[in-house]
């Protein structure tokens, strides 16, 4: 079977099968490995790179077919799985999820190709390919429960991978890893029950966790859906992580393998964003609206805290980990800013993180290969040593900071800017971040390449070798070209925040239906409409317009007028 | 069997007795007996040989009992009862005798190495596995309660010798002991239940109570509640609800494993159908004084056994502590007093029989002789010295956290869902809270067996006293037990519609007198 569906994926001129094929394939890769010899860490080794491969060349595929212009889920694929309970194995890809898709496929197959695990090769290879199959899964799952089954699969792997794998307190790291994210998806699973089951008892129809559906049809009385949306938001937010629950990130990343590093800042870290923008905006529009202002300070204070941390770093590693919570902190932003550009530059942002971070991780990982400590104060003046070294970290380090010209400036930029247009001051607040970012970065750079050489060891260093620097320049190909041609990412990307946006907008302005159960609901969701204006008072306020007078009470007046039609919705609900 | 047959033919003037309805329950208990007196003319040699009766016993029992599957899914004929109304059969029934001959194969799949290994005699343990699970299947599908009692008693008493079954381990008898009087103890507490109930309704029969409760409106129900209350002691001991599960770790590490692997799964299946069976079907009028006791006791369940789990160093009590924590999931299914929430807690059942009998097939090869080695030092480096078995536990270890793609996850998808349906949504949330404690005690394990350390002594348990020990040689009955519990484990977690399907229609219906 397994066979045939390799077959079928790789033949397949129709493309049909093309994104289960993209889920399938490296799970059924990691199934042969565990089929295969422990005693040929070669031959593992090369199935697996070309199983990774292979997923990777079947994104680019995928790349290569997607429709621009068309702002909808694509290739989308839908059969029943557990009939029952209306479960589905639906696939779809648009602009959003298309570029994490590609970068997971592509992201696997340089980290099996660039780092060798220390021991125990065969397990290793085989966690890895099957944790590229889940976070695929994650990206393509149009229906809430096998979004949920692959969510949660991906803490397996990576739990092995940094438990076993990994440096240091590496067993406490992953534990913390898994807990603190199986947490936040625990109560997310009790948000989704909640969001199908009174979706269902609303609209009467068969139990469905079709995220399109469940969007479309969703009949949540504002409090109700504001509390499932808590629910998900929290599991994202750990996901993410969005201060202040990041703690579980700088000792996860630190303790990782270097591949697992790379795996977590460039794909994992997205999930959690990704969830936001699919599953938070996309099913929840009013309460994302109104969660909007606390995750826009949050994303702030995940900036500036995390920049500021990063600074005191003594660990270059560490470092890296930090400036993630902060370049994590911009995707925050932008997401919540909740316009064209605020979003379509969280996207452009989420693959940039991937290629600059995973980058650097895997340079902090060959430093550490060579001189066996990553104390940015035992490493100095290494760049005599490793002239291409350098200049690599140089590039890299660059698009971290956010350096026009190259990528991390286009998605800063766009979410810079979105975030201005809705929300001045926070923008204002968060550009500090990229001055920040310079000089952690810099400081750290120039710390750990610039000067003479200390001791023998930073002496011996030894450059890049043909292997190492082919892969960074993979890496530096991409930071270039999309620093200097932004337009065909961002063209793919445009329509689906569109639709995004158009479905917010359609779906937060009107109110939906309180669910008519009994008295006690209809007088809760009751309650909620006459909330209404105190939350457009606070859009107004908080939107960062010098909202005159006039305006002030006009607005006031418009909610006011929206809150009584709710009240007069609430009695007739009643009287019926 | 020529009686069986000439009784069917005289049965005419005494209670009518529909034999097919009656059979699994007679094809366990009668071999049984046959089995016992057996066993004292053969030799010795011939253990290996009561594994395999055992099986096939239990096998012929479960498919007798999936003939009736059909009868009783049939619109036209539906479920029966039988005995002069005082045995019910319907699809509930069917489903909970089929999951306690599982728990009973694996059980013995496991007692055959175990016994070879302790130099004990053999067929005194599969006549009690027989006889117990019998108790169970007449708790299952019992319409009286003091058909109910008897089953409880069969089930129990069998159980209580079990646990003492190792003659020569102080532990074994002392949990044998512990077991017993506190089993006595609820036993009692659920005979004056049922005297209560039947003072307060005139009736002990499961159709004469619901009809009284339908009909009649109590002024003071305050001997009924009594009554509910205590039947539910007697119910919460089975299952191992706080707070009535203080004998659970002791009886837990005392027992022999391959015993422990049957009550963690026979014994908690047929307490929680005899729970079904009473609370759902017979009080379901009641259901709004009996949910929020419920309830409590899931939250107390759900936490009290997570929580207490974290703090045990010995993998064993962690396993009990960790069945409790189960049982609470099992009782949300429970206190939904919906046909959902009796399903998902079915499949639940379902599901942790195989992830606990799994688990203790793993224990008891990792504890080797005298069971003395199941703390989680012993259990450090077992990937090492065993990759194939580290690999098979870590598989059960996640299914019971709940890692989705194993059943252990829909199984509490399944009761999540139904106590969100009915509107119990705190409920829901601290079952996943206890899930996520959960998870910390069985990540433990995992870390010791794949994390740990100390590479240095891998090849040699802490405790070299033995060189040939520290290989751990795994019969291979346990093998074949394992091999059973994670591949339906992994395919029921894919496919769980092989199970939700039938676990759905074997809702307990209250059976009317033959018709």
């Amino acid at each position: 079977m397994l066979a045939a569906l390799l077959a079928s994926a790789a033949a397949s001129p129709s493309f049909d099968y093309l994104l289960t094929a993209l889920v399938l394939v490296p799970a059924a890769g990691a199934l042969v490995l565990c089929l295969m010899s422990a005693q040929r860490p070669e031959l593992v080794r090369q199935v697996a790179f070309l199983v990774a491969a292979l997923t990777g060349l079947l994104s680019i595929a995928l790349l290569v077919k997607f429709q621009q212009a068309d702002g909808d889920f694509q290739f989308v694929q839908s059969w029943t799985w557990i009939k029952d309970y209306g479960i589905g194995w639906k696939l779809g890809v648009d602009g959003i999820s298309l570029f994490l898709v590609v970068l997971t496929g592509v992201l696997f197959p340089i980290a099996i190709l660039a780092v060798l695990p220390e021991h125990d090769s065969k397990p290793y290879y085989g966690w890895l390919l099957l944790l590229q199959a889940a976070s695929m899964g994650v990206f393509l799952a149009l229906d809430l429960f096998m979004f949920f089954v692959f969510f949660e699969l991906v803490l397996v792997p990576m739990y092995f991978l940094i438990g076993k794998w990994g440096h240091g307190n590496r067993t406490y790291a992953a534990l913390k890893f898994f807990l603190y994210t199986m947490f936040g998806s625990a109560i997310m699973l009790v948000g989704m029950v909640v969001l199908v089951v009174l979706t269902q008892r609303a609209t009467g129809g068969a139990i469905t966790f079709d995220l399109r559906t469940l969007a479309n049809e969703q009949a949540l009385s504002t409090q109700t859906a504001r509390a499932v949306f808590c629910a998900f938001a929290l599991a994202f937010a750990i996901k993410v992580p969005i201060f202040p629950l990041h703690t579980w990130l700088p000792d996860a990343h630190t303790e990782a393998p270097t591949a697992g590093s790379v795996i977590l800042a460039g794909v994992m870290l997205k999930l959690g964003t990704y969830g936001f923008l699919r599953f938070g905006l996309y099913l929840f529009p009013e309460a994302a609206r109104w969660a909007a202002p606390m995750f826009l300070i949050l994303g702030v204070v995940g900036i500036l805290y995390g920049s500021v941390v990063a600074t005191m770093q003594k660990d270059l590693k560490r470092l890296v980990a930090y400036s993630s919570v902060a370049h994590l902190g911009f995707i925050v932003l932008g997401s919540f800013a909740l316009n064209r550009q605020g979003i379509t530059g969280a996207i452009v942002q989420m693959v940039n993180h991937g290629l600059s971070t995973g980058a650097l991780f895997l340079l902090v990982g060959m430093i550490y290969e060579r001189r066996h400590t990553r104390m940015i104060a035992e490493l100095n003046g290494l760049q005599k040593a490793a002239p291409l070294m350098a200049a690599a970290f140089t590039v890299v380090m660059l698009s971290s900071i956010g350096v026009p010209g190259l990528n991390g400036f286009v998605g800063e930029f766009l979410i810079l800017n979105g975030t201005f247009t809705a929300h001045r001051w926070y923008a204002v607040v968060a550009a500090l971040g990229v001055i920040l970012a310079a000089l952690y970065l810099l400081w750290a750079y120039q710390r750990t390449f610039h000067g003479t050489a200390q001791s023998v060891e930073n002496e011996r260093f030894k450059d890049l070798n043909f292997r190492e620097g082919g892969i960074l320049a993979v890496f530096i190909v991409g930071i270039v070209f999309l620093g200097v041609y932004p337009k065909p990412m961002i063209d793919r990307i445009e329509p689906s925040v569109g639709r995004l946006i158009a479905h917010i907008e359609q779906k937060s302005d009107t109110f939906t239906a309180p669910e008519v159960q009994s008295g006690t609901e209809v007088e809760l969701s009751g309650k909620a409409g006459s909330k209404e204006p105190g939350k457009v008072l606070a859009v107004v306020i908080l939107s960062g317009k010098k909202a005159g007078a006039e305006e002030l009470t006009a607005a006031l007046e418009a909610a006011e007028t929206q809150a009584d039609g709710h009240g007069a919705e609430g009695h007739t609900e009643e009287e019926k | 069997m020529s009686l069986l047959a000439q009784a069917s033919e005289v049965a005419v003037s005494t209670p009518s007795v529909d034999w097919w309805g009656v059979m699994p329950l007679l094809l366990l208990a009668a071999p049984a007996m046959v089995l016992l007196h057996a066993s004292s003319l053969l030799p010795r040699v011939w253990r290996g040989f009561y594994t395999g009766v055992t099986i096939a016993i239990a096998t012929v029992a479960a498919g007798f009992a999936l003939g009736l599957w059909s009868r009783v899914m049939d619109p036209d004929r539906g479920p029966f009862s039988t005995l002069g109304g005082a045995f019910g059969v319907d699809g509930f029934s069917v489903f909970v005798t089929v999951l306690l001959c599982v728990s009973v194969i694996l059980a013995a799949l496991l007692a055959d190495g175990y016994l070879k290994r302790e130099g004990l005699e053999g067929a005194e343990l599969y006549v009690l596995l027989l006889l117990s699970a019998s108790g169970g299947v007449i708790m299952a599908s019992a319409n009286d309660l003091i058909v109910m009692f008897l089953g409880l008693e069969i089930l129990s008493l069998a159980v209580y010798v079990l646990a003492a079954s190792h003659l020569r381990r102080f532990a074994s008898q002392e949990a044998g002991m512990k077991y017993f009087v506190l089993g006595a103890f609820s036993s009692a507490f659920f005979l004056y239940g049922i005297a209560m109930t039947y003072g307060a309704t005139g009736s002990t029969s499961l159709i004469g109570i619901r009809t009284f409760l339908v009909e009649n409106t109590l002024l003071d129900n305050s001997l009924l509640l009594a009554g509910l209350a205590m039947l539910l002691v007697g119910f919460g001991f089975k299952v191992a609800a706080v707070p009535f599960h203080s004998w659970t770790p002791d009886v837990y590490q005392g027992s022999p494993s391959p015993v422990v692997a049957y009550m963690a799964s026979g014994v908690k299946v047929a307490g929680f159908a005899g729970l079904l069976r009473v609370f759902y079907v017979a009080f379901s009028s009641e259901r709004t004084e009996w949910q929020p006791i419920v309830y409590i006791l899931a939250v107390a369940t759900l936490l009290g056994g997570a929580l207490l789990a974290v703090v045990q160093t010995d993998v064993k009590r962690m396993m009990a502590y960790s069945s409790i924590a189960h049982a609470g999931f099992i009782l949300l299914g429970v206190q939904a007093a919906s046909s959902e929430g009796t399903g998902a807690a079915l499949f639940y059942l379902a599901a942790y029989t195989f992830m606990v009998a799994g688990s203790f097939a793993v224990i008891s090869v990792v504890s080797r002789k005298g069971d003395a080695h199941s703390s989680l030092e012993d259990f450090k480096g077992l990937s090492a010295r065993n990759p194939l078995l580290a690999a098979a536990f870590s598989v059960m270890l996640l299914a019971q956290a709940g890692v989705p793609l194993t059943s252990g996850f829909f199984a509490k998808f399944g009761v999540i869902m139904a106590a969100v349906e009915s509107r119990s949504y705190w409920l829901a949330l601290v079952a996943m809270g206890s899930a996520v404690i959960g998870a910390f005690v069985y990540l433990r394990i995992i870390v010791a067996m794949y994390m740990s350390d100390d590479h240095a002594d891998l090849g040699v348990g802490p405790d070299s006293d033995a060189g040939e020990e520290a290989a751990l040689g795994v019969p291979a009955t346990v093998w074949a037990a394992i091999a059973i519990t994670v591949g339906v484990t992994l395919l029921v977690g894919v496919f769980p519609g092989l199970i939700t399907g039938l676990a759905r229609d074997a809702v307990p219906v209250l059976v009317r007198a033959a018709s």
